[in-house]
């Protein structure tokens, strides 16, 4: 009872906070608006019980990333940003993307319904105790079964941080 | 019949297993948010005191003995200042932003555990991030705030106090990861326990990851000399220049948290959290006596000031504070002179000792790690920021980051020989060394760089 009202809870406010964002003409606002989206699907991850993921999507998006945006956004300059006119000409084409999310997920949806036993996975909700330790979990997960797709990870991001170093290099 | 009572019993028994998990939890955090104030105006009024003692002064001695009660004067007077919202300021975003910087101060000290026993969220998997991560939501606060006020001086102290955080954020995250590289765990509880097995300290075996995320957690919390947020001398007050009142005593608030979360992290990874100094030595176990006898030394001291005090007021405050410190003592005294007295007794009271005497180590080396705050505060001078931007990607990541992989090289040559505890040493030690001399070697090879003629200084705008 608690786990439903909790997720609808996040849930609500995830879904509110992130159209309120794409519809508010202060970036800053957005921002903001972007930040609490972000905290709304931790909760989510938390009332999954997977806390390992709750707290890195908090230290990375929103202590990370997120103070980096702001900071790029304090940088420019606010009232030439209000002025323009913006994405007015990207309605249709938003319209119809969304139009195609929304039905390859209804898809997705009608078609497990018709497959008994086969459809979505639905996991039996387990006592909280008996949970196996998340971050060990993560860890072993990361570092066992799937070394080789997070190394090639890590190797990309670093080839993309190098990047950046050589390009902020060359200006000076 | 029976069976209506066995489902009694049940209802009886979901009760307080609700009461425990959702109830207490509850009433702590309350109990937290509302003495918290009390403690943060504690802390300011030591700070003066000690800030006056070395400066050779006396510091505030108007309110109360020796100015005692300065701190409930100064928050009375900040709750009925004028309110202002400067008129271009976003309303919205200036009202939240006090409130952001102060809530996640408050909520990542659910995450501490303050003794064996006390801990508002029992248990977390994640403990140490949670505590991290939540802390550092706080800068939020402070750079909203300071693009809220619609201040130049406001917006500088912000970029400035962005800047440093993210900075200094990666020096501080790696330090804990050598710390955690020595535990295997984030369990805040494991930890401690984890240094109790190995009967050292952490901040033995990982020397440069304490000194690391000392010098990281003074510029994450913007404390002086890394206060470039709201120096002064150039920025009237940063961030907190449109604030008064309530809204600014927010902003203290959370300062002076932040400062007790930072300082019980490094006490939980380095110091031993809530173990007594040497809990494993067992000819050192009379160290058991030192915080009763601690206490009872100040309440005589009190005593022995009474006849100097100038009215009868200050006299009769005197004697207060002294009954305060001497029934301290006497509950300190109770777990350690009980099982000498009656031996049957020593299992029975071994949890009390736990808490009681593990709650006063641990806010014990919480107050000497404030304590090296507040001096390094009143002995150096404020940083320029790009010496502060320097310090920070020049010297302390790469030391961190070289600290890491040594720690990691140290753990496993440690492995294969089977040392243990303090055998640990010989081979940390060694990797702290290594670890300096790099760091040192990079810095010499970056400045060596930066003294190419070419290379002015960088025109940063918010250098101010």
């Amino acid at each position: 009872m608690l786990d439903k009202i909790l997720f609808y809870f996040f849930a609500g406010v995830a879904v509110g906070s992130a159209v309120l964002m794409v519809t508010r003409r202060n970036v800053v606002h957005s921002a903001i608006l972007l930040i609490t989206a972000l905290l709304a699907t931790a909760g989510i991850f938390l009332q999954l019980r997977a806390e390992f993921l709750f707290i890195v999507q908090i230290i990375l998006y929103v202590g990370g990333i997120m103070v980096l945006f702001i900071f790029v956004i304090m940088l420019v300059n606010l009232d030439v940003a209000l002025q323009q006119i913006q994405f007015a000409r990207q309605k249709w084409v938003a319209l119809l993307v969304a139009l195609a999310l929304a039905g390859q997920v209804g898809l997705m949806f009608w078609s497990s319904r018709k497959m008994p036993g086969q459809g979505l996975p639905v996991l039996t909700a387990a006592a909280a105790e008996h949970l196996p330790a998340n971050s060990e979990e993560v860890a072993k997960s990361l570092f066992g079964s799937y070394l080789l797709p997070f190394e090639i990870a890590s190797v990309l991001l670093l080839v993309a941080m190098i990047g950046a170093v050589v390009m902020a290099k060359k200006r000076t | 019949m029976s069976l209506e009572i066995g489902t009694d019993m049940n209802a009886l028994q979901a009760t307080n297993e609700f009461l425990r998990l959702y109830w207490a939890p509850l009433l702590c955090g309350v109990a937290v948010v509302a003495i918290l104030p009390l403690i943060a105006g504690y802390i300011v009024l030591v700070e003066r005191k000690i800030m006056a003692d070395m400066q050779a002064r006396l510091g505030p001695m108007r309110v109360g003995p020796h100015g005692l009660l300065q701190p409930i004067a100064d928050a009375v007077k900040l709750l009925i200042k004028e309110d202002i919202i400067p008129d271009n300021a976003d309303k919205l975003v200036f009202w939240l932003a006090p409130v952001l910087s102060v809530g996640a101060a408050l909520l990542s000290l659910a995450g501490l555990a303050i003794g064996p026993a006390f801990q508002i969220a029992q248990d977390i998997n994640i403990g140490i991030l949670f505590v991290v991560g939540i802390s550092a939501m706080g800068i939020f606060g402070i750079v909203l705030g300071g693009w809220a006020s619609n201040s130049h001086y406001s917006l500088m102290g912000a970029l400035r106090s962005s800047a440093q955080l993210v900075s200094y954020e990666t020096a501080a995250g790696m330090a804990l990861v050598s710390a955690l590289l020595l535990t295997g765990t984030l369990n805040v509880k494991s930890i401690v326990e984890a240094q109790n097995k190995e009967g050292i300290w952490f901040v033995l075996l990982a020397p440069v990851a304490f000194f690391t995320y000392l010098v990281a957690s003074i510029a994450e919390t913007n404390r002086a000399p890394f206060d470039l947020p709201e120096a002064e001398s150039e920025l009237v007050a940063g961030y907190m220049t449109e604030f008064s009142g309530f809204r600014w005593s927010l902003y203290f608030l959370a300062e002076y948290t932040n400062m007790i979360v930072v300082a019980s992290v490094a006490t939980t990874l380095f110091l031993g959290g809530w173990l007594r100094p040497f809990a494993r030595v067992p000819w050192l176990s009379f160290l058991d006596f030192a915080p009763p006898v601690l206490i009872m030394a100040i309440a005589a001291y009190c005593v022995l000031r009474v006849p100097k005090q100038p009215t009868r007021v200050q006299q009769l405050f005197m004697l207060a504070v002294a009954g305060l410190c001497f029934v301290t003592a006497l509950v300190l005294a109770v777990p350690v002179v009980l099982p000498i007295i009656k031996p049957s007794v020593r299992e029975a009271v071994a949890p009390f000792y736990a808490g009681i005497h593990g709650g006063f180590w641990f806010i014990f080396k919480v107050s000497v790690y404030i304590y090296l705050f507040m001096w390094l505060r009143f002995t150096l001078p404020r940083y320029r920021f790009d010496q502060l931007m320097r310090l920070g990607w020049h010297f302390l990541i790469p030391l961190s980051i070289i600290n890491v992989l040594l720690v990691g090289v140290a753990l496993i040559v440690g492995a294969y020989f089977h040392l243990q505890g303090w055998g640990l040493l010989l081979v940390t030690t060694p990797a702290a060394i290594l670890a300096l001399v790099a760091a040192f070697f990079i810095l010499a090879v970056e400045k060596g760089h930066d003294a190419r003629p070419d290379q002015t200084a960088t025109s940063d705008f918010y250098v101010g």
